[in-house]
């Protein structure tokens, strides 16, 4: 039988061993260390279509990660999506007249906010609105576009 | 026919008597914190026992877990050009469902049988009698700590599951496989989020250590006083646990992830 220190230690190895696991399953598997969703602050903009965009897509500006999309709802008066972005605070210097456009990376992959940096002087502060924006492209709807300007060029052979 | 209908009324209410049991033994237990908190050394002793020397078969497993995932997900992911999401399949399988559930059926194996095995053989040679002889409650003395160390251990094992298994993948991934070392560990740490995924995996954890504990001790508690029956109730905890963990795993995963 062991005695009572020994096992006292080990039990404390244990529940150390149990930290240090957590403590790795937070800083290198999960986002916990990078960013969290409430700091920042939150900037709005209106799509006509977003296409794949889901909560928790990155927003980037030059393939850099600003922040994350927050919240998306549909607007029922003017038949939009309103899309809310959480931008991390230490990015402060984006001008008012930026423009966002939904990207997709890679063929396949998941689809995120990139943003074109305007020229006005007035930067975006927390609630302001992105104007102008770009929706997600559809692929069904190039695809239609090409056949139908395929098929007018047929046309005036 | 008649007598079918009363054998089966017999079982169901055999069944119902044993499950309202369970469900005082329960209070019974975990009132007995009170006599618990002054005598932390019997929760460090159990914990010992249940969680510490669980640890081999849990961390080992991970290890392999880990591997394979890695080697599966390789293979369906190459597939589809997207080698760079290995580390995410492994980590998010990993945190959200394996090691929790992999984790507890190990657990009610390697130390919920044992808690069983150990009541029900106090329970036969009358060393629960002789406590209550000398005016103490078993159920305070013997389970409650027995309860409480199950309760702690099972998420401490259940993250060192996930973290070796995710080292495991990052092996067999990176080192022999030849995935991208940074993107394995940044496509990982950009899809992975600490509340959805690693907290609401130790709140599985948690249930799943509450649930075998719980029922390893009531198995032990309630055996038939034989040798056969410490058998019987030995088989039944293992059972009863492995489908408790996979039946909650479903309810828990509906209402986490279940959008």
């Amino acid at each position: 039988m062991m005695k009572i220190r020994q096992v006292e230690i080990v039990v404390g190895a244990f529940m150390a061993a149990g930290l240090v696991a957590l403590f790795f399953l937070a800083m290198q598997v999960s986002n916990l260390s990078a960013f969290t969703t409430g700091e920042g602050y939150a900037v709005t903009a209106r799509f006509d279509n977003i296409g794949g965009l889901k909560v928790r897509s990155p927003v980037a500006m030059a393939g850099v990660r600003l922040g994350r999309v927050v919240e998306i709802r549909y607007d029922q008066s003017s038949y939009e999506a309103l899309v809310t972005l959480r931008i991390e605070s230490q990015y402060d210097q984006i001008p008012d007249d930026t423009f966002a456009k939904i990207y997709t990376s890679g063929l396949l992959g998941e689809q995120y906010i990139g943003l074109d940096p305007g020229g006005s002087e007035e930067m975006l502060v927390d609630g302001g609105e992105i104007t102008m924006t770009q929706s997600a492209l559809v692929l069904e709807e190039i695809i239609g576009q090409f056949l139908f300007s395929k098929a007018e060029e047929k046309g005036f052979e | 026919m008649l007598d079918a209908l009363a054998r089966f009324g017999r079982h169901g209410m055999a069944a119902l008597e044993r499950f309202g049991r369970a469900h005082l033994l329960f209070l019974q237990i975990v009132a007995g914190i009170t006599s618990l908190l002054p005598r932390p050394g019997l929760l460090v002793t159990q914990t010992y026992s249940v969680g510490v020397r669980t640890i081999v078969i849990v961390t080992v497993s991970g290890l392999f877990v880990g591997m394979v995932l890695s080697l599966q997900g390789y293979y369906v992911l190459s597939q589809f050009a997207a080698e760079d999401s290995l580390g995410v399949m492994v980590a998010a399988s990993l945190v959200r469902e394996l090691g929790p559930v992999v984790t507890a059926l190990l657990f009610a194996g390697r130390a919920g049988s044992a808690l069983t095995a150990e009541i029900g053989l106090m329970k036969a040679t009358e060393q629960l009698s002789g406590l209550e002889m000398m005016a103490v409650d078993p159920v305070r003395r013997i389970l409650t700590p027995r309860f409480f160390a199950g309760l702690i251990s099972m998420p401490v094992l259940a993250v060192l599951f996930s973290a070796i298994g995710a080292l495991g993948g990052y092996f067999v991934g990176v080192g022999l496989l030849g995935v991208d070392d940074g993107a394995f560990w940044s496509q990982m740490q950009a899809k992975i989020d600490w509340n959805e995924d690693v907290i609401n995996g130790v709140i599985k954890s948690l249930v799943f250590g509450l649930v075998c504990t719980w029922i390893a001790l009531f198995q032990g508690y309630d055996s038939v006083p034989t040798s056969e029956g410490v058998s019987r109730a030995t088989t039944r905890t293992v059972v009863h646990s492995a489908l408790a963990v996979l039946v909650l795993d479903f309810v828990l995963t509906a209402m986490m992830f279940g959008e």
